[in-house]
């Protein structure tokens, strides 16, 4: 019967991430790293089906396949190779979910270096696609582990800009951004504030309000009244395990 | 897996038994480019700006990267949807400056060599919006100064970049946009899975990539390619719409089978995923680097690095 006691850390986290598609209807739905991509073929099962999704490699399938399986039969709907998904970015027809290695109390999010970026510590991916990303489409963010040296009170370099860089910005140049949610392995953050600051949307079950600030390096909003983060239904589970993701690929970014 | 279906078309089905003479006859006096990879290089002159087609460790024409690598080639501006290439480049000491959105081994999201190259102070560096990059490549093939583009704006791009400029629109809206200038190369490298000798090439993996605007952005294109076809025989494997790259905009044409090796190559092969982390591990151990560079990056042609690769168990 019922088996929401049994949902684990990974598959919370695999829906709180495909609630951030919620309500796109039929945009690309472009998540990047394996429980985003689990959530968001989630929300396409469920209740966001007009969304498209890329196999990532080159093709949008139309039926639900799981990850880690270069073999699984797709049905492909349509062929989008890297020229046309930059295409489809600049068209705003899209909401990427995708990584943080820090990310502040703005949104603004670092992927590209850890330390000075004219010699930096640690050169981490690039800029990659995210200064285009933030200001042409819907952005949200996954974090699998949330403590002070991601969120931090000031990233080292600014890949995908937040709310304060878009203040300063401007209209009309900001017209597209926004940063829909931030989903960690702690709980799920927003900026549905005055000031566009990051607040506590929702911490994970098991999860306490004391133990998410004390991994923030930054003040959150939104401490008190906390909510927890909706548990996975059956029908979700049974995708998440059984349609989506058998491997249990899910569970490594949980390391 | 192919990605696209095989549309073989029976010349004598759709063309008069007369066209199928003429076509031989034209393609009969069609110049000749093929040529070796050491020839490409030795074309090629310290200081130039060079763009390396395919993505990450998608591929890429490595058979004419170790041959740059073997070469007394330096001072090398790299520009790349970088991978292996890059990464390579760097640990030879070959680049000067490298131009990138990112640098990735794919299966392994950070390429180590590079890494190293950039904590170390060693290249100069210029790093873009992967979106952008496409466009200093289109701006060049088009052979205007810059493309517009709101990406950047609002990030560290234009910090990080402090000779990027901004354009305001001439129109009523007024929107400042970023100016991504024209990636002017000297010479582009890139690997088709089919070519003719004449130098069209065609893909037939699942992305053509940025491979078109490489060979048009750049002063001379050379392409290695899997195999050298009969232009007659181009439509054997893959429908009119893989053959992308037309010979106007290419220089040599060089037959490297396993031509992308270790990178990925679909349909003819997928990545060396043992061999790529090899590779990888390399960087952080310099006798296996030298290990590796004696066995594989010093072999003298394609041919004896295919020998090498054959020795492997």
């Amino acid at each position: 019967m019922s088996s929401i006691a049994e949902a684990t850390i990974d598959e919370i986290c695999v829906v709180a991430c495909a609630e951030a598609f919620r309500g796109d209807g039929e945009i690309l739905c472009n998540p990047i790293g394996t429980v985003p991509i689990v959530g968001g073929r989630l929300a396409r099962a469920t209740f966001e089906p007009d969304l498209v999704y890329t196999d990532t490699v080159a093709v949008l399938p139309a039926n639900n396949f799981p990850v880690g399986d270069p073999d699984a039969p797709k049905v492909v709907e349509s062929w989008v190779p890297y020229r046309t998904v930059f295409d489809i970015v600049w068209s705003g027809k899209r909401h990427v979910l995708m990584g943080a290695s820090q990310i502040d109390q703005w949104g603004n999010q670092n992927i590209a270096a850890i330390g000075d970026f004219r010699q930096p510590k640690a050169q981490l991916l690039g800029l990659r696609g995210a200064p285009g990303n933030l200001v042409n489409h819907t952005t949200s963010y996954w974090v699998p582990n949330h403590y002070t040296r991601s969120f931090v009170a000031s990233v080292d370099v600014v890949s995908g800009p937040g709310y304060d860089r878009m203040r300063e910005l401007g209209s009309p140049s900001n017209r597209f951004h926004e940063v829909r949610r931030v989903v960690s392995n702690l709980g799920v953050f927003d900026f549905q504030t005055d000031d566009n600051r990051m607040r506590i949307a929702s911490v994970h079950p098991g999860v306490t309000v004391e133990q998410v600030i004390e991994a923030t390096a930054f003040e959150l909003a939104g401490t008190d009244d906390v909510v927890e983060t909706r548990l996975p239904s059956d029908e979700e589970l049974h995708l998440i395990r059984e349609v989506l993701d058998p491997g249990g690929a899910r569970k490594a970014e949980f390391r | 897996m192919r990605a696209f279906g095989t549309m073989t078309t029976p010349k004598e089905a759709v063309l008069p038994v007369w066209a199928g003479s003429r076509a031989r006859a034209i393609v009969a006096a069609m110049v000749d480019k093929r040529m070796t990879e050491d020839e490409v290089v030795s074309e090629l002159k310290d200081g130039m700006t060079i763009g390396i087609g395919g993505w990450g460790s998608r591929r890429k024409p490595m058979s004419l990267v170790r041959a740059i690598l073997r070469s007394d080639l330096k001072d090398l501006t790299v520009v790349a949807y970088g991978g292996p290439d890059i990464g390579l480049l760097c640990a030879a000491g070959k680049v000067r400056r490298a131009v990138y959105g990112f640098v990735s081994l794919d299966s392994i999201p950070l390429e180590p060599h590079f890494r190293q190259a950039r904590q170390s102070g060693a290249i100069e560096f210029t790093e873009l919006d992967e979106g952008a990059f496409y466009l200093g490549l289109l701006a060049a093939s088009h052979r205007v100064p810059f493309y517009p583009t709101r990406a950047g704006l609002g990030s560290d791009m234009l910090v990080m970049n402090p000779d990027l400029r901004t354009v305001t629109s001439p129109y009523d809206d007024g929107e400042e946009l970023v100016a991504i200038p024209a990636f002017k190369l000297d010479a582009a490298l890139i690997h088709m899975n089919r070519a003719d000798a004449g130098g069209n090439g065609q893909f037939l993996g699942p992305d053509l990539y940025f491979d078109d605007l490489f060979a048009m952005a750049a002063d001379k294109t050379y392409l290695s390619t899997e195999k050298i076809v009969p232009t007659e025989s181009l439509l054997d494997e893959g429908s009119v719409h893989t053959l992308r790259i037309q010979r106007i905009f290419t220089d040599g044409v060089v037959e490297a089978p396993r031509g992308a090796h270790f990178t990925e190559c679909p349909p003819d092969y997928g990545r060396d995923e043992a061999f790529q982390r090899e590779y990888a591990a390399t960087a952080r151990d310099p006798e296996a680097w030298e290990a590796f560079r004696s066995t594989y990056l010093d072999a003298p042609s394609h041919a004896e690095y295919l020998k090498a690769l054959e020795a492997r168990s």
